[in-house]
């Protein structure tokens, strides 16, 4: 069974045509692999459709803005594949 | 349907919440300007214009699900495919459907018809983003009572 990593990381290879191989949990969605918001919105709507979850990133967008989170909380691929399995398992809880 | 002031639907026939679609309706205009250049001699109802009759229709359902707290954007426009001419007088229906209503953004679908016969359809992707004013929120609630949306029903 593929990790979660494994999943985002196919959904941005797939959806961004980025090379596969240049996608690693410690790669930052926005600042290495250049993904812009539009692209996002894709991203998260396959992520979303994936895990059965909904990416809070309205939540997330505003604590980026109130300076309570930095963007690599969310936006580094291994720090997003923890949140994605958060709300996974919120979901079952 | 006024082309000059992007006011593409006539009428809401049904919006069903549970299922998240709508049916509008509207009449493509004899006369518009629009037609003085899309072509001379041979009106014909531009693509692009029946892109926005499709991002209204779902705009809208968007607009009521949410319950009118906040605006549609249209932010992208997917396998839009333009299947028959359309022509002034023609009288249209849009179906409209909401997939996936995520956090900031919308996820949808929308075909057109004429004479029961597909003529457009697109996937359609949009931001939600905030009333930039109060009277902004105003307009777009008369806007959307003109069209037969009971605003009051679905307004939170």
């Amino acid at each position: 069974m593929s990790s979660t990593f494994d999943k985002v990381a196919d959904i941005i290879a797939e959806t961004c045509d980025i090379p596969r191989e240049n996608i690693k949990p410690e790669s930052h969605a926005i600042n290495d692999l250049e993904i812009d918001s539009l692209d996002f919105l894709d991203i998260a709507f396959a992520i979303d459709k994936t895990f059965g979850i909904k990416l809070p990133l309205e939540q997330w967008t505003q604590e980026v803005n109130d300076g309570k989170a930095t963007t690599d909380q969310y936006f580094v691929l291994r720090n997003l594949s923890e949140q994605i399995d958060k709300l996974v398992a919120a979901k079952g809880a | 349907m006024q082309l000059e002031y992007f006011q593409m639907i006539d009428r809401v026939v049904e919006i069903d919440v549970g299922a998240r679609r709508i049916r509008v309706v509207c009449t493509v205009p004899q006369q518009s300007t629009v037609f003085e250049g899309h072509f001379p001699g041979y009106p014909l109802m531009p693509g692009v214009l029946l892109i926005e009759c499709m991002a209204q229709t779902t705009g809208w359902l968007i607009s009521v699900l949410g319950g009118f707290v906040a605006m549609p954007i249209l932010a992208g426009v997917k396998e839009a495919k333009f299947r028959s001419p359309v022509f002034p007088g023609n009288l249209l229906e849009f179906e409209g459907h909401v997939q996936h209503e995520g956090s900031g953004y919308a996820i949808g679908q929308c075909a057109g018809r004429h004479d029961g016969k597909v003529v457009c359809e697109a996937d359609l992707t949009y931001r939600i983003m905030p009333y930039p004013t109060p009277q902004f929120r105003q307009v777009l609630f008369d806007w959307a009572e003109r069209i037969d949306i009971a605003v009051k029903e679905f307004a939170k």
